[in-house]
């Protein structure tokens, strides 16, 4: 299974500030590993909200809010997607990033396209019934 | 602890497992100079872990204490062996240099462990074992499997693999095969035999040979994992990228190639927007890496470089088969087969018209090797229909149903003859 792995954000990375040159190599080592054990497929950082946008839908159809966003905690900051065997797979992987106190790192299995077309036909079969 | 706790103690062990499984029996393997031994010492550590992790909770470096206790197992074997008194003796003070085995990581492995799992895949995939075995003990020794994993996924009972790999063992020790990866010299005719287990892995999820399922994704993503690894390890062996990038074009399309219910759907009338664009991305960075250390002319890069000529065409329409049919008459050289040569008509079919291709296939009807391969009549029956010989071309497709070796495929040609002669 695939999981995405999301960095929440916090004030420092809202605000834009560098990681220290430790937290990077940390990082780097951490990355190293998921790509020598095959499982990293891809990884990467964002700029913070306020270099963002976003696309709203309301009543009258789509429209454009710029950032930043309101809460630092409920932004993505950076992301992984890993190819594991399990959740708990990823979980014992990202116990192991270096991260500080108050770092949240949430992990959310990708839809399977083949158990979502399951998924699917089952819907269709019970309808069917 | 609770019935739920432990459940959960069980998950993050399986976790660990297939985490560390490799480090662990490749680090204890050039302990034991055997892969046998190493690999019954792992799973004695792994038991340990299963009766003591539930009770006294998860170590704080769970690897460390796998690979502690599997060296303590080690030593206890090799204690058992009286001739061997030296050699405990060296690892008896290897082991006292640690305050606390328990938790500290093994940091002077880590130098090692890339060497050690080369020797790892190179003696799993060893050429004295039959393909079965290989795949086996790779998929038990080097992915982390359990032996139910592997019965599940090969739709084999669990005393069939296990015996399997019990044999793979006897053979390897039999046939005094230690645990070495083979010298620049050997390499040539070793890599090969690596690359044709993982493809064979990658193969047997993604055209399941038996069996009502058309394909297992989770053992294409476990060769993957494999392919992915190995290119980390022989970072300037082309052909390591060069199959990489194959699997990565091939599993991209997983989503679109089948129904909703399970039939297959040919690659040109695919939903090429169901194509993992993620897979493809890495499938041509893997071929750029080939073309860099100039190994584009192997089977694998000209079949990796034919998928990518699809991967690329943003509508069926767009894509180049005059490139195509040149990459399959260089394949036909470098790898003649019939099958290629089965495929290259296609492409002659697609850039020059059916009666292109249709003259090379009816070269090839009386090749042995595809009297009963389904294939055959399939290719002809379309190229047929798409000169207009709509009853010979549905005679055709009811022989492809004969052959077919699962029940979708035969569907497909049924339901193609049916639309021909209706």
């Amino acid at each position: 299974m695939r999981v995405l792995a999301c960095m929440m954000g916090n004030e420092e990375s809202e605000a834009g500030a560098l990681p220290s040159q430790d937290l990077v190599d940390a990082m780097g080592r951490f990355n190293e590993e998921l790509v020598k054990d095959g499982v990293l497929l891809a990884a990467d950082g964002l700029t913070p909200t306020s270099a963002g946008a976003k696309v709203k839908w309301t009543g009258s159809g789509p429209t454009i809010v710029d950032g930043p966003f309101t809460e630092a905690k409920e932004v993505v900051a950076g992301f992984w997607i890993v190819e594991v065997s399990s959740l708990a797979e990823a979980e014992e992987r990202f116990k192991r990033c270096p991260c500080g106190d108050g770092a949240e790192i949430q992990l959310r299995p990708i839809q399977e396209p083949e158990e979502f077309a399951a998924a699917l036909a089952e819907q269709s079969r019970s309808r069917a019934e | 602890m609770t019935g739920a706790a432990v459940e959960d103690v069980r998950a993050s062990i399986d976790a660990v497992w297939r985490i560390e499984s490799a480090r662990v029996v490749s680090a204890l393997a050039r302990l034991h100079g055997d892969l046998g031994l190493a690999e019954e010492t792992a799973q004695e550590a792994l038991v340990a872990a299963l009766e003591q992790w539930p009770r006294d909770g998860i170590p704080r470096n769970p690897a460390a204490w796998l690979m502690t206790t599997g060296r303590r197992r080690a030593i206890d074997r090799i204690r058992r062996e009286v001739n061997l008194r030296e050699k405990v003796a060296v690892l008896a003070s290897d082991l006292d240099d640690h305050d606390d085995p328990y938790d500290e990581a093994d940091t002077r492995l880590d130098d090692q462990i890339g060497d050690d799992m080369l020797r790892l895949v190179f003696t799993a995939c060893h050429p004295v074992l039959s393909p079965e075995a290989r795949i086996a003990l790779t998929l038990k020794t080097v992915a982390g499997l359990s032996t139910a994993e592997i019965a599940r996924a090969f739709l084999s009972s669990e005393s069939t693999i296990a015996q399997r790999i019990v044999r793979a063992k006897r053979a390897l020790s039999d046939g005094r095969i230690g645990f070495a990866a083979p010298t620049a010299e050997e390499m040539p005719e070793r890599l090969p035999t690596v690359l044709s287990v993982i493809y064979l892995i990658f193969n047997e999820g993604y055209s399941a040979s038996s069996g009502d399922d058309w394909f297992r994704p989770e053992l294409c993503r476990d060769a993957l994992r494999l392919g992915r690894m190995l290119c980390n390890l022989l970072p300037n062996e082309s052909d390591v990228f060069a199959l990489t990038a194959l699997m990565e074009f091939q599993a991209s399309r997983l989503a679109a190639r089948t129904t909703r219910d399970g039939r297959p759907i040919l690659l040109l009338d695919q939903n090429r927007a169901l194509w993992d664009r993620l897979s493809i991305t890495r499938g041509l960075r893997s071929l750029q890496r080939v073309r860099e250390l100039g190994g584009s002319r192997t089977s694998y890069a000209l079949q990796a470089a034919i998928a990518a000529q699809h991967a690329r065409a943003a509508t069926a329409e767009d894509t180049d088969w005059v490139a195509i049919a040149s990459l399959y008459e260089v394949l036909a050289e470098v790898a003649p087969s019939p099958i290629v040569e089965l495929n290259r008509a296609v492409a002659l079919g697609m850039a020059y018209g059916p009666q292109a291709g249709l003259d090379l296939v009816d070269q090839l009807r009386d090749v042995p090797a595809l009297q009963r391969y389904h294939l055959l009549p399939s290719v002809r029956g379309d190229l047929l229909a798409r000169l207009g010989r709509n009853a010979e071309a549905a005679e055709e497709f009811r022989l492809a149903a004969e052959l077919a070796g699962n029940d979708q495929e035969r569907e497909l040609s049924i339901s193609r003859a049916r639309s021909l002669e209706g």
